[in-house]
């Protein structure tokens, strides 16, 4: 039974999914189905018609020729007083043969006369008469027997040559004294004939017809179809970047309209996409020449404020507060446009990554090392806590380090003296750094607001770190270059929660961050409540 | 020196001298060579953004013919141009704006070298493949025939090989090796690793000598 099943669904399978995606196939079988019924219908209507027709008429003279016939009969044999007339065979098989007609004619009825109570009975048709008057239906014969002229359709096999259609009318005969039965059986094999020939002719027509209707909505489906999987493949490689590729529009009929406008479109994509191509390689070159531009005499600037101050204690002290100055706000001027040339980097799109694996505890070590004289400066003391095993992961060190250098400065700014703690973790395909501070925290809705560029959460608020606003911005690029996340949760003075979450394999996503964005996250709080 | 900005090469005279070098300058490719061999300088700053000869073509040409310590100075950060600048020759780098301090501990740091001459054989690899280093005559063999070594890929090889199977985070040997102190670009380390392969190695492709630890660094290859 399920072997059967399964068969089944193997032969039927191939079939539905070519019926889904061809739509020729569908519109061919529909035409097939509809035109099918309609030629099934009309063919009986028609057949019906004609068959019908052919056999009221033939009833009608059928039933005239009887009239006279009962009429002959009762005028022959009035004579006729008693069944025991020695004659009455003769004159019954003498009338039945002059009713029934010329010997010629093949389609003659066949006649019998019986007498209505014995039964010597005489028929048109030398032969076998019993056996004709044993097949006229009981029916008939009742309804005669009964005083009334009667017809009837029914089969006979008359020359044991097989059964053939007979109407069959019967009709009593009266005469002064007696009574008799006369039936005429006229065979209906010409109207069989002509019903039978309309019928194949029907068939056969029909047949052809909806085969040809068929044909046609292949046809015709055909012209539609192939220009439409045309384009189909046309778009497919224009996706597939090649720009170039076009539909041949010939004529000005609906589908050279199609192919021109679809011509039009890939030309205007095209054209835009070149445009944007110019446009990234134009800006990628100029960030690349401010870049070299600005850094160059910056160098010198720098050199030369940098010996300034360090020889400031030979000037006055307005100049050597000037020096100072310079020094400091040089410093916040360089950050600034190194920050400003990665986001326009990121903006231009050619950022990219420099993957490699790496163990992510010793980096996290080193950043927190290189913030340990701001975290003092700050009195916020930064923990980390790591995992039993190693974690190695396929990022970008470089910019995994800038992600924590932000994320570990701008927690340490806003930590208000509490402990700062860093967390890492990993599950089997994504790794979670945790950074949380117990501090100022964020107001609703600023967990997005933190990564906008210069946005500052209280511009009134004394800067500690001097950073440039664009650190998070960049840290989310950089996040999502390789494919992670970087969000912020916080709630106004219980603290910031930023967590980052990258795949362990370079490329893969991240789908469920091992790490939880809110403050549960943090073990270092628990050990400071046990303590 | 070769850098093509009159002011940045002046302020540069200016922080080199005070720090008791003798800095001599060019302005483009072709005269750094003339300058080269004429002057024989103990250490080349060398900027990659040149009028003429870039400043890689320059590189190439002055490790073709010596060992001499290059610190190239570039104005681009971009890993493309780095690896680019390293892998022309260049031992080290250091990106503008930068401080006069960092610059002047960069060449303090690869003139450094010489100072310790204790007499020194090292060995690493298997028989039939056995790189023997010198350490005060600076001369490496592999298996018996002299290897060329810059000075750098030198203290590198000395690295690894002083700790045969000791694995070396990328950060320790760039301060074992370069001298800094915090981490800077691990960059430097992997392309001259691979430089180093390159020379020693008889399929770099798959090293035996300096293997990978993934995830952590490099190691000598174990006896």
């Amino acid at each position: 039974m399920l072997r059967g099943l399964s068969l089944a669904h193997r032969v039927a399978a191939p079939v539905v999914r070519a019926f889904r995606s061809s739509l020729q196939l569908r519109v061919v079988t529909a035409t097939l189905i509809v035109s099918g019924v309609l030629v099934v219908v009309f063919g009986m209507v028609v057949a019906t018609t004609i068959t019908s027709g052919a056999v009221e008429a033939k009833l009608g003279t059928a039933k005239a020729q009887v009239s006279d016939g009962r009429d002959a009969v009762a005028r022959e044999l009035d004579t006729v007083v008693s069944y025991d007339d020695p004659t009455l065979t003769n004159k019954l098989s003498g009338l039945a043969a002059a009713l029934s007609g010329d010997q010629g004619r093949s389609q003659r009825p066949t006649v019998l006369i019986r007498t209505s109570e014995t039964d010597p009975v005489a028929e048109s048709r030398p032969g076998k008469p019993a056996a004709v008057s044993r097949d006229l239906p009981k029916q008939l014969r009742g309804d005669v027997s009964d005083g009334f002229m009667s017809f009837q359709y029914t089969t006979i096999d008359p020359d044991g040559h097989g059964e053939r259609a007979f109407l069959a009318i019967g009709t009593p005969v009266y005469t002064e004294q007696l009574s008799y039965e006369l039936y005429f059986l006229f065979p209906l094999d010409d109207e069989e004939a002509i019903a039978n020939l309309v019928r194949n002719a029907l068939v056969v027509a029909g047949i052809a017809l909806v085969l040809m209707l068929g044909v046609i909505a292949g046809l015709v489906t055909r012209m539609v179809v192939i220009p439409v999987r045309l384009a189909a493949r046309t778009a497919q490689r224009l996706s597939a970047g090649l720009l170039h590729e076009r539909m041949s529009a010939k004529g000005s009929d609906d589908l050279a309209r199609l192919g021109g406008s679809f011509n039009l479109m890939a030309e205007n994509l095209h054209q835009q996409i070149v445009r944007l191509e110019d446009m990234s390689r134009l800006q990628r070159r100029f960030t690349s020449d401010v870049s070299h531009e600005l850094r160059t005499p910056l160098t010198t600037v720098r050199m030369a404020a940098d010996l300034l101050y360090d020889t400031k204690e030979d000037f006055p002290p307005p100049a050597a507060r000037s020096a100072e100055l310079l020094h400091d706000e040089l410093n916040r001027f360089e950050e600034l446009l190194s920050d400003l040339l990665e986001i326009s980097r990121f903006d231009a799109g050619f950022a990219v990554l420099d993957t490699e694996a790496v163990e992510l505890a010793p980096i996290i070590d080193t950043v927190v090392e290189s913030r340990a004289g701001l975290a003092q400066r700050c009195g916020v003391e930064v923990r980390c806590h790591f995992p039993g095993e190693p974690v190695i992961a396929e990022v970008d060190p470089r910019r995994v380090q800038r992600i924590l250098r932000n994320l570990i400065d701008n927690a340490i700014e806003h930590a208000e003296h509490q402990p700062v703690c860093v967390r890492l973790a990993a599950s089997s395909t994504v790794v979670s750094i945790a950074v949380i501070d117990h501090g100022v925290g964020l107001k609703p809705g600023e967990e997005k607001l933190v990564f906008n560029r210069f946005w500052r959460a209280d511009p009134s608020r004394a800067r500690q770190t001097g950073g440039t606003g664009l650190g998070l911005s960049i840290s989310q690029e950089d996040a999502r270059l390789h494919n992670g996340s970087l969000e912020a949760m916080g709630e106004p003075g219980a603290g910031t929660v930023f967590r980052l979450s990258l795949p362990l394999r370079a490329g893969d996503r991240v789908l469920i961050s091992p790490l939880p964005l809110d403050f549960s996250a943090d073990p270092c709080r628990g050990e400071d409540d046990e303590s | 020196m070769v850098d093509d900005d009159p002011a940045l090469a002046e302020m540069l005279g200016i922080v080199l001298r005070t720090e008791g070098f003798t800095p001599v300058f060019v302005t483009d490719g072709e005269q750094a060579l003339e300058a080269f061999h004429e002057h024989r300088p103990d250490v080349v700053l060398l900027d990659l953004m040149l009028p003429g000869m870039s400043g890689i073509d320059v590189a190439k040409a002055i490790r073709s013919e010596s060992g001499v310590p290059i610190v190239m100075l570039t104005a681009k950060s971009d890993t493309v141009d780095v690896v680019l600048g390293l892998e022309s020759g260049a031992d080290d780098y250091i990106i503008k704006p930068f401080k006069p301090k960092e610059l002047v501990a960069r060449v303090r740091a690869r003139l450094r070298r010489g100072d310790d001459v204790a007499p020194e054989r090292l060995q690493i690899g298997r028989t039939g493949l056995q790189v023997s280093i010198d350490v005060p005559a600076h001369s490496a063999t592999l298996n018996g025939v002299e290897i060329k070594l810059t000075p750098l890929e030198f203290d590198l090889l000395v690295a690894l090989a002083r700790k045969p199977r000791q694995v070396f985070t990328r950060e320790v040997l760039l301060e074992q090796v370069w001298g800094y102190r915090h981490a800077a670009d691990t960059r430097l380390v992997n392309v001259h690793v691979q430089r180093l392969r390159a020379k020693i190695e008889p399929d770099p492709e798959h090293p035996q000598l300096i293997q990978t630890v993934r995830g952590v660094g490099y190691k000598a290859g174990t006896a």
